[in-house]
């Protein structure tokens, strides 16, 4: 774990981490792997429903190896019922075949389960940047647009599964929260 | 398609994992129906969400219970082309969708059974069990999030909400003791530490389901019946109809993709 992205420091010794353990772990797995330029290319697979998130900032990338001449590339879907997989998959293949890489298999694992703790720092930016209000400790979350903390929910779940529908009483916008689990 | 396979000849590992396919798929179904049907449209959604996460469900519990199984079979062969005597669901999943309030009603019971079931499932010994409980468990702690404020809203709320949700009890509470009924083959599984003794867990889901029926006022009597039969394939003459429809297109058009 590096100190730029785990933690920030609030006077001359206390440290705030704001990075959870879970993603902590995920990015040392990364930075410990093997194939840096194949984690580096996945850089450039996006989920298919939330423009800017790479699937690694999501979490759902899991692991990238090498068997002989074929790359294995696992994921784990966000919901067990995601739609998004079988792109993810496509995306996977042809961002790895662009490079060059023509033998490329997918493996959907089912451990470990995926939980929001898995988003990156950037990912909960790349959410706040899209009005979508990333997950909570104590599921309240802020307004995207205009940071007021007076909100409330509207439904349990919004245009996805990882969502859930919010509204805020300061200036009335309707947003999506993606839920904590 | 072999369709008078004896269930005899089928191991143990593969009727457990089986019929936890069956109860997801055919839930998943009766929730499904409320897509573009529900009381407005975030109810809409947030019914075909909960579909979506079972659906997701039955597909885990069937890849395995194809590969269990070993006959070459997909888990579309299983979800698609099986007959209803070869499904073994608990039978409160396959009822009728009923009215808003019996649908709620009868997915607060299995929100509160599962949250008991899979928390312990996810300490199955077989790995893949243990795998598809941890995603399933997070799923339904969230369900179960829903469904207690739409009980506690419906019971207290108007006259005829209340009456929705005494009837509905009252039409599914000789269903609930088939979820707590074990099967044989089930029990030589919890001897090996793959599967969960259901039976156990009705004394806390009682507890439970009775406190918080009891905050608003409403007992849930015991049941005069059990009835049972799906683990062994004898359903309601609601799942037929059910499994027309849902297996029409599969039926019709075999190896059909989108
Ligand atoms: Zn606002």
């Amino acid at each position: 774990m590096t100190m730029s992205d785990a933690a920030i420091y609030k006077g001359s010794h206390q440290v705030i981490p704001t990075v959870n353990p879970v993603y902590a772990q995920r990015r040392k797995f990364r930075v410990d792997g093997e194939h840096q330029v194949l984690w580096n290319l996945l850089d450039s697979v996006y989920d298919p429903e939330l423009p800017g998130l790479t699937i690694w900032d999501l979490g759902v990338l899991q692991d990238v190896r090498k068997q002989d001449d074929t790359c294995i590339v696992v994921i784990t879907p966000t919901y067990s019922g995601c739609p998004a997989v079988d792109t993810m998959k496509q995306d996977i293949i042809s961002a790895l075949n662009d490079a060059g890489y023509q033998q490329v298999k997918v493996e959907v694992a089912l451990a470990p389960a995926w939980g929001t703790d898995m988003i990156s720092p950037a990912g909960k930016q790349q959410l706040s940047s899209l009005h979508i209000a990333p997950p909570q400790e104590d599921d309240q979350p802020n307004c995207p647009v205009c940071g007021s903390s007076n909100t409330t929910v509207l439904s349990q779940f919004g245009s996805t599964a990882c969502k859930a529908l919010h509204q805020c009483r300061d200036c009335f916008e309707a947003f999506d929260y993606f839920k904590r689990i | 398609m072999n369709n008078t396979i004896k269930s005899n000849e089928q191991s143990p590992l593969y009727r457990f994992v089986l019929g936890l396919a069956d109860d997801s798929v055919v839930l998943s179904h009766r929730l499904s129906e409320w897509c573009s049907n529900a009381p407005y449209l975030e109810e809409d959604i947030a019914l075909s969400n909960i579909a979506l996460d079972y659906v997701g469900r039955a597909r885990m519990f069937y890849q395995y219970a194809a590969e269990v199984e070993g006959k070459g079979r997909s888990e579309d062969d299983l979800a698609y082309l099986r007959s209803e005597r070869e499904f073994t669901n608990l039978l409160i999943h396959e009822l009728p969708k009923g009215d808003f309030g019996f649908t709620m009603v009868r997915q607060f019971l299995l929100d509160a059974f599962y949250n008991l079931y899979l928390t312990q499932l996810v300490d199955s010994k077989d790995e893949t069990i243990a795998a598809i409980a941890a995603k399933a468990i997070k799923e339904t702690r969230y369900h179960l999030k829903r469904s207690e404020p739409w009980i506690r809203q419906l019971s207290e709320g108007t006259e005829e909400s209340r009456s929705r949700i005494v009837r509905a009890l009252e039409e599914l509470k000789d269903f609930v003791g088939e979820m707590f009924l074990m099967e044989e083959w089930e029990t030589s599984l919890v001897e090996q530490g793959i599967a969960i003794d259901r039976a156990a867990l009705q004394p806390d889901w009682d507890r439970y389901i009775q406190g918080f029926l009891g905050e608003s006022g409403i007992e849930f009597g015991d049941a005069q019946l059990q009835i049972r039969g799906g683990r062994n394939g004898i359903h309601t003459e609601h799942l037929g109809h059910m499994l027309s429809e849902m297996q029409y297109l599969q039926r019709t058009h075999p190896g059909m993709e989108w």
